[in-house]
């Protein structure tokens, strides 16, 4: 029988209509939830829903919206690769930030020209992110270290060496009152696309970037044998080891490969927005990424839709402060949106068992009774 | 089927029956599947949202806002949009002298106003929009408070060249419709760091400083300078609650208290916090200890805690109530200077405050001092 987690993970799937009923169960409970919510603080919860569609549909907020969820879609890549093969990788957080730290001060110092940088810049930032995240792989492949405690540990590792770098006689340069790293060449900022008309603002360049490695991942893991083993290693590792899997290079594999992407997390960020490392360089990312993957049920689709619903309810908070309903509002709908999938997807699947016991059990009493028995 | 083949090895039983209870293993089924749900789960949703949306259509009065989010203001002049940093309204701090100066404009001048917060992390674009919402649905003029809004200033200020902005404690984003409301935090510090000195029994002083920031550096340099003024060898302790990005430590009370605990434990015996929430922890430690401590931001010995406000002797107060406040008064009357305004001591924008009566025994060596940085004879270093 499969686990709780390999529900949870997506790696057990649901079979016909009831891979339909789940996800708008939960859509259903997640809007029910929230509206009962709204009506104890006291607001119309169709007046709500109905501003935050029409604040949502508006060609500014659109591109705001595509460009936030196509850095949430990587850091959920990046969490999603460990946890198809049960490494919990919370050290995403930490190497994305890292990593980003030290790109910006590769791409700043502006040691190669134009389209080059931007390159460098991005390869330096995966790298970082590999380097950081295999300190936990190695730990853990060696001395068994628990990678859940070693990422948390790294995490707060990674903020305070990112604190000491970025101080004025380091990285570092002072700007005002801010901080941050020398800015990136002019030559070196990723071009915007103009998509979406009616609007002047253009979708990041890094979108491009997100739907390949979108489809890297779908491709890695379910049409090379790569993805084969780290998947069977992530469903049962003793089976996996019989069949010759080496589950320690698979740790240390997955993990670097999982830390390289979350170098990219910042990237959109920083070639296409801020060019720089600074005190408002975004935070938290790797943590949105978890709540997105099991959102996703890391399934790159699902996790795109994800990162959009998550960007859009982000993003919600200043329309419903306009309405005077508290921001915290959006933390409630994120909470109980993850919590309605997770919930759905076990309700359905039980039943689904329990409805695939009594089909067996009734086609297996059925030569008995030249009728067949009633369910 | 190769999942299959490995759960033989295992030595499950793999009969069809048990495929079947597991709920089917196949792989070949998987992206289509899972992608087919995966739309669903968009259909089903955009569905609902609709569903939502037409089932209000009769009792909606805005119906029609379907360019502008939400209830725009009905008149187009004199609303305040303020925007917060991390905390926003109600942090007993930097953001809630701002909302001070909001509330009195308001009261004063019959504005309109709306204020937003800022969630923790959030990236420039999301600042951007922030101002952007505001501006775009009628608010005028707009306020954003904190440097962390500079670059998404610049940026929306010159979308919207009809809109007056300021900022406060930022600089660096200048336009013809941005006005800097900027602080000399430095010169303040400096006559509390005098203050400390001159009360200090042991000749021992600490500054707890919220997080490890250049605008929070600029009030230890002060301090420590103005000590040193005082008393040349003077033993300082400096010591801040946390490192950015971790900006928690301006809102950490237990932090601050043992990181005040361990200050005093050796030797010092007036602490300077500039911790913003954090700061309520430090006065309890100073408390216990029966020693001395220096409030920021606001007149502390008035907003602190009634059990631990006698421990503080003077409060750095840096206005950005009266900066929000003249700002406003510049917008009504229709002279709003764009540009940096510097609050220093000479403007009167930070001072000290001498509530409680406690410093009234050296309250003329401060004065002087005051007087040589309002005339130029000292000036202040705003870096450690």
């Amino acid at each position: 029988m499969s686990t709780f987690l390999d529900r949870v993970f997506g790696r057990v799937r649901l079979d016909g209509v009831m891979a339909f009923v789940a996800p708008a169960l939960a859509v259903v409970f997640a809007l029910l939830v929230t509206s009962v919510v709204l009506l104890i603080a006291g607001h119309a919860p169709v007046d709500a829903f109905t501003t935050l569609v029409e604040y949502g549909a508006q060609p500014r907020v659109l591109v705001l919206l595509v460009n936030l969820g196509t850095t949430y879609f990587l850091a959920a890549v990046a969490v999603a690769i460990g946890f198809r093969m049960n490494l919990f990788n919370i050290g995403v957080d930490g190497q994305y930030r890292l990593a980003a730290l030290i790109a910006a001060s590769v791409g700043g110092a502006g040691l190669v020209p134009g389209a080059l940088n931007i390159v460098l810049v991005v390869l330096v930032a995966m790298l970082v992110g590999a380097l950081w995240a295999s300190i936990a792989a190695v730990l853990k492949a060696t001395r068994g270290v628990s990678e859940v405690i070693s990422t948390i540990m790294l995490n707060a590792i990674a903020t305070g060496l990112t604190g000491w770098l970025l101080t004025a006689d380091r990285l570092g340069v002072l700007n005002g009152n801010a901080i941050g790293t020398p800015p990136i060449p002019e030559d070196a900022h990723m071009p915007g696309m103009a998509l979406i008309p009616g609007t002047p603002m253009k979708i990041n360049g890094f979108l491009i970037v997100a739907i390949i490695v979108g489809i890297g991942y779908a491709v890695l893991l379910n049409r090379t044998r790569f993805g084969f083993n780290l998947r069977a290693t992530g469903q049962s590792e003793p089976a996996a080891v019989a069949s010759g899997v080496n589950v320690k290079r698979m740790v240390i594999t997955a993990m670097v490969i999982s830390g390289a992407a979350a170098g990219l997390i910042g990237m959109p960020e920083l070639l296409g927005s801020s060019f720089e490392y600074s005190l408002n360089f975004p935070t938290g990312l790797g943590f949105t990424g978890i709540a997105i993957a099991l959102l996703g049920r890391n399934n790159a689709v699902g996790m795109a839709l994800g990162a959009l619903l998550w960007a859009f309810l982000d993003s919600s908070s200043d329309a419903l402060q306009l309405m005077d309903i508290s921001k915290e509002l959006v933390d409630i709908m994120k909470g109980v949106i993850v919590l309605s999938v997770i919930i759905a997807y076990e309700l359905v699947h039980r039943y689904q068992v329990v409805a695939a016991q009594r089909r067996v059990s009734h086609e297996l009493a059925a030569p008995a009774e030249k009728e067949g028995a009633a369910a | 089927m190769q999942v299959k083949q490995l759960s033989s090895v295992q030595g499950r039983r793999a009969s069809c029956v048990r495929d079947r209870l597991d709920g089917g293993d196949t792989e070949g089924e998987y992206t289509l599947l899972r992608n087919r749900v995966s739309k669903l789960a968009a259909a089903t949703a955009a569905g609902a949202m609709l569903m939502a949306a037409a089932a209000c259509g009769g009792s909606d009065t805005k119906g029609e806002t379907t360019a502008n989010a939400s209830s725009a203001p009905d008149a187009a002049k004199g609303k305040v949009g303020l925007a917060y940093d991390i905390g926003g309204r109600g942090d007993q701090s930097f953001n809630d002298a701002a909302a001070a100066g909001l509330d009195k404009a308001k009261d004063e001048f019959g504005l309109g106003t709306k204020d937003l917060s800022a969630a923790p992390g959030e990236t420039d674009a999301q600042k951007e929009e922030r101002l952007r919402l505001l501006a775009s649905t009628g608010y005028n003029p707009i306020i954003a408070v904190g440097f962390a809004y500079s670059a998404a200033m610049k940026k929306v200020a010159a979308e919207f060249p009809d809109v007056k902005f300021a900022i406060v404690d930022d600089a660096d984003a200048t336009g013809p419709n941005i006005s800097n409301l900027v602080f000399a935090e430095e010169q303040g510090s400096f006559l509390v760091g005098a203050a400390a000195a001159l009360k200090s029994k042991k000749g021992s002083i600490g500054y707890i400083g919220g997080v490890k920031v250049p605008l929070i550096q600029k009030f230890e340099a002060g301090y420590v300078a103005g000590a040193k003024a005082v008393k040349p060898d003077i033993k300082i302790q400096v010591k801040y609650l946390s490192e950015p990005p971790e900006f928690t430590g301006f809102n950490d009370p237990a932090k601050g208290k043992t990181t005040a605990q361990g200050m005093l434990d050796a030797g010092a015996d007036v602490i300077y916090q500039a911790a913003g929430g954090s700061g309520g922890g430090v006065f309890e430690a100073v408390k216990g200890a029966d020693a001395m401590a220096i409030g920021v931001d606001s007149d502390q010995a008035l907003t602190a805690d009634k059990a631990v406000s006698d421990v503080i002797i003077t409060s750095m107060l840096k206005k950005v109530d009266v900066a929000v406040y003249d700002f406003l008064k510049n917008f009504v009357a229709g002279d709003v200077k764009s540009g940096e305004a510097r609050y220093d001591l000479k403007a009167g924008g930070v001072d000290f405050s001498t509530t409680g009566g406690k410093i009234d025994d050296i309250k003329t060596q401060l004065d002087e001092y005051k007087q040589k940085i309002v005339n130029g004879e000292i000036t202040v270093s705003a870096t450690p």
